[in-house]
Parts: structure tokens; C-alpha cells; sequence
């Protein structure tokens, strides 16, 4: 596929009908995923020597705490095209992905709590980590209020794209300064792509099964919003023409 | 100085106006007509160049043309003389006693702009047109609150600004007495509604 | 320049910020307890936050009254520079806001039994940090020009660009006050101003182009 078709599903008309063949097989296929992810995982692995079966939580923590920080990305990506190409449905997705992302971090949040309390014996602590996902959700909310206090589309989303940018950068300096602001008791990454040091197989297999369908429900969570917000907005658009007396 | 070619503009996303040409030479002034509503201030807006068009072409140097609109940009804190002294640095000039005899403001240069009355202060908005300089005036709406005297003095502004070879583009209801200025009724040129199965990136 | 005669002349807001800034700092030990152990431990922390908060308090100031009587507009067709405008904008902020809780800071660190070590780093901290925090605010103070309800909105985007600037300032203050060495957040926070003056403006000028069209 060429880059310049590419960009013909920015269109919303084609995004709406290349969507509605596509939606139902990766709402399906998450839903398929994520059951056998997290039976597997919940019910068809062996408990940790230590942890007991608290370590289970760990096929919705990861994962969502995944999706949190991608669902961020995602949004960086679609701001700058909206900024570079203006294709309204670009921004339209970012808008959409946001209170997925913002969900998936608070299950990060509550999973890591539910977590942390029979391990640290603590709800919450000020781990790095765990504030870097607090201080993530403070730029969501952030985020979500500029896009619904501007009535203008087209505004808010040259708006929120900046802000969008800005806010990456600082996210990102927030990082690194809560890293240096406390070196805490999270473990380090429980896992890497390419090596898992400190998952077992019998973990490691049904939590990649698990994070897929993570991927796919945000797909699926995003796709979905997306065609609602672009109907709203055609819908914004038909009243104010009525409005205009046409 | 100023030329439009086919130019369409949009308010909130709505396309209000389309279709819209002008131009305008050196000592030319414009009076531009039309019902309330209609797109004058957006208008004259994206020709100061405070809003992208939807399609179609402004043409003129953004360093020959000033705007004013319906708020003065007038703080009430400063006096008349501050003000006026404000808006000439900004636009690199320094002598404001020209614009302060065009408008009568002598007698309140030294008052507080918040004690002015609201026709007062409209004069001292207006004044700021001269001491920027610039040829090209985009006025919306220049006499809310004059009263005759001070139309006066506004049109003699306007006139000896056209006889320095500057333009105007004035949107107003009322009559100037600028009998050489050409008419544009924007009327006829409302934005008619596109069709609605144009489902496209504007979204009607 | 304009921006500060203005701040002066309308008189309220340069008295609030430090008004407030002296009222959050009086009820911190009502809060916590009159040990003066434990303030003296708090103290660096909150002064910064005193101080952030202050600032935050003015920051819708910045471009609402221009909005209203259409200067911005007229600013916005006159041959200075958008990113200009902003940056003296932000300059203006400072020096009503930012620097006079600078130099007030020292004397409410008594209050809160401040360590006399401390002093020194505690005023340097601020007087790095908040240029950054003047210049953080512009750009949200931009983003929500023209809202009607925007002041609430502007804390809440702009509490979380804070982040950074508030733990390296607070982190040298409170690492002089202890006796400890203070170079990394020192850089770290110099960094952080510096890069936000150089580049926050151009974020702030292309905000505030969207909403003036």
C-alpha cells in the first residue's frame, strides 16, 4: 500500500466504511484474546513461590499500564498529523484515544494498588513508577478538559495537539525527575521483548497473550469512539447549517 | 494595494461568505454594506490576516495594513497620551501629536483612558490608526458611538489619509460623506450550503 | 514594558501573589503543628509550593484583559513578533509576580524556622525556577484565552507542567537547607528554565494565533 492511499482513510466517509467491515473482526478477535489471556493466565498457571496468587493480577496491571503510556504515543502521532496534514479524523482519534488511555491508567493505578498491598504491605507509595502513571493521569485529565471546554472542532484540535506536543515533553521530564526525586521499590521492568529475566515461561506466555488483547481492545475502544466522534461532529456540523438558516 | 481574489471564509467552521473579489489602489476607499450576521467582521478579519480563509487568495504586504475592531484596545489605566505612545512604539513610530489634533484629543491627553466617555474613547481608538503608519486601514465598525462632530473628524481623517495615497476598507452602516468611496454590498455573496452527501474533511 | 506599568498601575495584582503566598505559608503550621523541627524540615518544600501556587494565582491575568479590550488583536497585526509578545509577556509576570516572591521568600522562611543554611539556596532556587514557572504559565494562559470559566482549566493543564520545575527547585532548596550538595539540581533546574524560555514561546505564539482567529 502506498503512503498516498494511505492517507485516503483519512476521509472520514471511507474511514466510516473501511471501519465498518473492519470493527466487528478486531472487536471480536480482542474479545477472543483477551478471554483466553486472562483464563489462561488466571486460572491455568501455577501460583508464584512467594507472591502466592497475587502475581495474577499482573495479566491486567501490565498490560493496562502498556496501553496507558501507547495510548499517549498513539495521540502524539495523530496531533502531529493533524498539525502537518490537517486530516480531521486524525484528531478526531486523538480525542477518542484519550479517556481510553486515561482508563487504562487508573486499572494500571487500581491493579498496581490491589497489587502492592499484600506485597509492600502499602496501597500506595511514592515510587517513582507509580507517580510517573499518577502524574500520566493529571495530563490526561488536562488534556480531556481543553478538548471539552472549546467549542470550536477545529480550535480545540489545533489546541490540544499542542498541547499534546508540550505535554509529551514534560511527561516525559516529569520522568525523569520523579526518577531522581526518589529511587523507589517498583521492580524494574518485569519484562523486555527480548528477554524475560525475571518472568518464567509459564508466565510470559499467557501475559503476551494477554497484552495482545489489550492492543486489540484499545484498537477496537478507539475505532469505535472514533466513528462516534466523527458522526458527532458531522452532527455539530448539520445543526449549526440549520442553524444558518439553510 | 489590497486585492481578494475569489475568496471564501468561514465563522466557527460555516462558510459565510464566497465568491468575494476586491480591490483597492492607492487613495481608494471602500465602504462594505451588508446585514448583520452576515461575515463582515470575519471579513475583515482574514484580510488583517487574524484568521486563515477557506479558499481563494488575500493579497497585500502584512507590514502596510492595520486593523481595528469593535474594542479599541484601550487601557483604561493609561492616559491618552500613554496609550497613543504605546501603539506608536509598537509599530516603530514616535510622534503621536498628529493623531492627537486629527480627533481633538488634546484637551484629555493627560486623563486616565477609563475616564473617557464611550465616544471619547472610540476617537482615541481611531487616533491609533495614524500613528501606526500604515497605508492600508481595515476598520470595522469605526463610528459605534460617535456623535456627528466626531464622523466628521473621522471622514476628514479618512481623507486626508486617502490623499497621502493610503486605502480604507470601512465596514459600516452608517453615511461617511466619503462620496469617492466605492460600495460593496456583501449581501449577495452569503456562502450557500454545500450539498449534504459532500461528506468530506470539512465535514459538510 | 506596558505589561508592568499596567500591573502597577491596576495595583491588586501585584500585592496578591505575595498576599497569598504569605497566607498559604501562615496557615502551614496550623495544618501540621508549631514543632519547629518539623517545619524547619518542610520549610524549602513548602515555600516552593507557596510560591508555585501564588504564581499560578495571577497567571490568567496575563492575557485576559488584553482579550477584552481587543488589544490582543491589534498586538497581534502590529509588526512585533508573535513569540515577542508572549516572551514580554512572560518577562512582565515574572517581574510582578515572580520576583517579588523571591525576595519575600527569605524573610517567610523565618516563619517556617527555616535552617540558616538554607537562606542562600532557597532564594537562588527561586529565582531560577520561577522564570520557568512565569513562562510555563504564559503558554497555558494562552491555551485558555477567551474561555469563559478558563481559570480552573488553566491550573489543571498547567499543575502538571509543573511537575518538573517544582521537584528540581524544591530538591536544591531542600538539599541546601540539610548542608548536602546542590550542583545536580542546580543544572538540572537551570536546564529546565532555560529551555523553556528558548522554546515555550513559539508553543505559546502558535496557541494564541489559533484563538485569536
Amino acid at each position: 500500500m502506498s503512503l498516498n492511499s494511505l492517507w485516503e482513510y483519512a476521509n472520514p466517509k471511507k474511514f466510516i466504511q473501511t471501519t465498518d467491515r473492519v470493527l466487528p473482526w478486531v472487536a471480536w478477535s480482542a474479545a477472543l484474546t483477551l478471554v483466553v489471556g486472562l483464563v489462561w493466565g488466571f486460572f491455568f498457571t501455577p501460583d508464584d513461590y512467594r507472591q502466592g496468587s497475587t502475581v495474577k493480577i499482573i495479566y491486567l496491571h501490565v498490560p493496562a499500564a502498556l496501553m496507558a503510556i501507547n495510548a499517549w504515543m498513539m495521540m502524539l502521532v495523530t496531533s502531529l498529523v493533524w498539525i502537518v496534514r490537517r486530516h480531521h479524523v486524525s484528531a478526531l482519534a486523538a480525542r477518542a484515544a484519550a479517556p481510553v488511555g486515561m482508563i487504562m491508567t487508573v486499572i494500571a493505578l487500581l491493579t498496581g494498588a490491589i497489587w502492592g498491598q499484600p506485597m509492600w504491605g502499602t496501597w500506595w507509595a511514592w515510587d517513582p513508577r507509580l507517580t510517573s502513571f499518577l502524574i500520566l493521569f493529571l495530563f490526561y485529565l488536562g488534556y480531556i478538559a481543553l478538548w471539552e471546554a472549546i467549542e470550536n472542532d477545529d480550535t480545540a484540535a489545533d489546541l490540544t495537539s499542542i498541547l499534546c506536543l508540550v505535554g509529551s515533553v514534560f511527561a516525559l521530564l516529569s520522568r525523569y525527575a520523579v526518577n531522581f526525586w526518589n529511587q523507589g521499590l517498583h521492580q524494574g521492568a518485569s519484562l523486555s521483548l527480548d528477554k524475560e529475566e525475571n518472568v518464567a515461561d509459564v508466565f510470559w506466555y499467557p501475559l503476551l497473550v494477554a497484552m495482545a488483547g489489550f492492543v486489540l481492545l484499545f484498537i477496537a475502544l478507539v475505532l469505535m469512539r472514533t466513528r462516534t466522534e466523527i458522526r458527532a461532529r458531522r452532527m455539530r456540523a448539520l445543526l449549526a447549517r440549520e442553524r444558518m438558516g439553510a | 494595494m489590497l486585492t481578494v481574489t475569489d475568496l471564501s471564509i468561514a465563522r466557527g467552521g460555516i462558510p459565510v461568505l464566497e465568491g468575494l473579489n476586491l480591490r483597492l489602489g492607492a487613495g481608494q476607499a471602500m465602504v462594505l454594506r451588508g446585514p448583520n450576521g452576515i461575515g463582515k467582521t470575519t471579513l475583515l478579519r482574514t484580510i488583517a490576516g487574524l484568521q486563515p480563509p477557506l479558499s481563494g487568495q488575500v493579497h497585500v504586504t502584512p507590514e502596510s495594513l492595520v486593523y481595528a475592531g469593535h474594542a479599541d484596545g484601550i487601557k483604561p489605566t493609561l492616559t491618552v497620551t500613554e496609550n497613543l505612545n504605546f501603539w506608536a512604539q509598537a509599530f516603530g513610530n514616535h510622534d503621536i501629536s498628529a493623531a492627537i489634533a486629527a480627533f481633538a484629543l488634546g484637551p484629555l491627553a493627560a486623563r486616565p483612558a477609563g475616564a473617557l466617555s464611550a465616544g471619547q474613547k472610540r476617537r482615541l481608538g481611531l487616533a491609533r490608526l495614524l500613528v501606526t503608519g500604515r497605508a492600508i486601514w481595515v476598520l470595522d465598525e469605526p463610528t459605534v458611538s460617535l456623535d456627528t462632530d466626531a464622523v466628521a473628524m473621522f471622514a476628514a481623517a479618512v481623507r486626508a489619509h486617502l490623499a497621502q495615497g493610503g486605502a480604507a476598507l470601512i465596514a459600516t452602516h452608517i453615511d461617511l460623506g466619503l462620496a469617492e468611496a466605492q460600495l460593496l454590498d456583501v449581501g449577495p455573496l452569503r456562502a450557500k450550503p454545500l450539498d449534504i452527501e459532500d461528506f468530506d474533511g470539512a465535514f459538510l | 514594558m506596558r505589561d508592568i506599568r499596567l500591573a502597577m498601575r491596576a495595583g491588586g495584582g501585584f500585592g496578591l501573589g505575595l498576599s497569598f503566598f504569605l497566607i498559604v505559608v501562615v496557615l502551614v503550621p496550623f495544618g501540621v503543628g508549631p514543632q519547629s523541627a518539623l517545619l524547619s524540615k518542610i520549610a524549602p518544600g513548602i515555600l516552593w509550593l507557596g510560591a508555585l501556587l501564588a504564581c499560578l494565582l495571577s497567571l490568567d491575568r496575563i492575557f485576559a484583559l488584553d482579550w477584552e479590550d481587543g488589544s490582543l488583536d491589534l498586538l497581534a497585526t502590529s509588526p512585533l513578533p508573535m513569540e515577542g509578545i508572549v516572551s514580554v509577556k512572560a518577562l512582565a509576570h515574572w517581574l510582578t509576580t515572580g520576583l517579588p516572591l523571591v525576595l519575600v521568600a527569605p524573610v517567610l522562611g523565618v516563619l517556617l524556622n527555616l535552617p540558616e543554611a538554607g537562606f542562600l539556596w532557597l532564594t537562588l532556587s527561586l529565582a531560577l525556577g520561577t522564570p520557568a514557572l512565569s513562562v510555563i504559565g504564559t503558554f497555558g494562559a494562552a491555551l485558555t484565552v477567551g474561555l469563559k470559566r478558563g481559570g480552573l482549566l488553566l491550573s489543571l493543564l498547567v499543575l502538571p507542567l509543573y511537575v518538573p520545575t517544582l521537584i528540581f527547585g524544591a530538591e536544591m532548596a531542600r538539599r541546601g537547607a540539610e548542608g548536602f550538595d546542590i550542583t545536580t539540581p542546580l543544572l538540572l533546574l537551570a536546564g529546565i528554565t532555560c529551555g523553556t524560555i528558548a522554546l515555550l514561546p513559539f508553543a505559546s505564539a502558535a496557541v494564541l494565533r489559533v484563538n485569536l482567529r
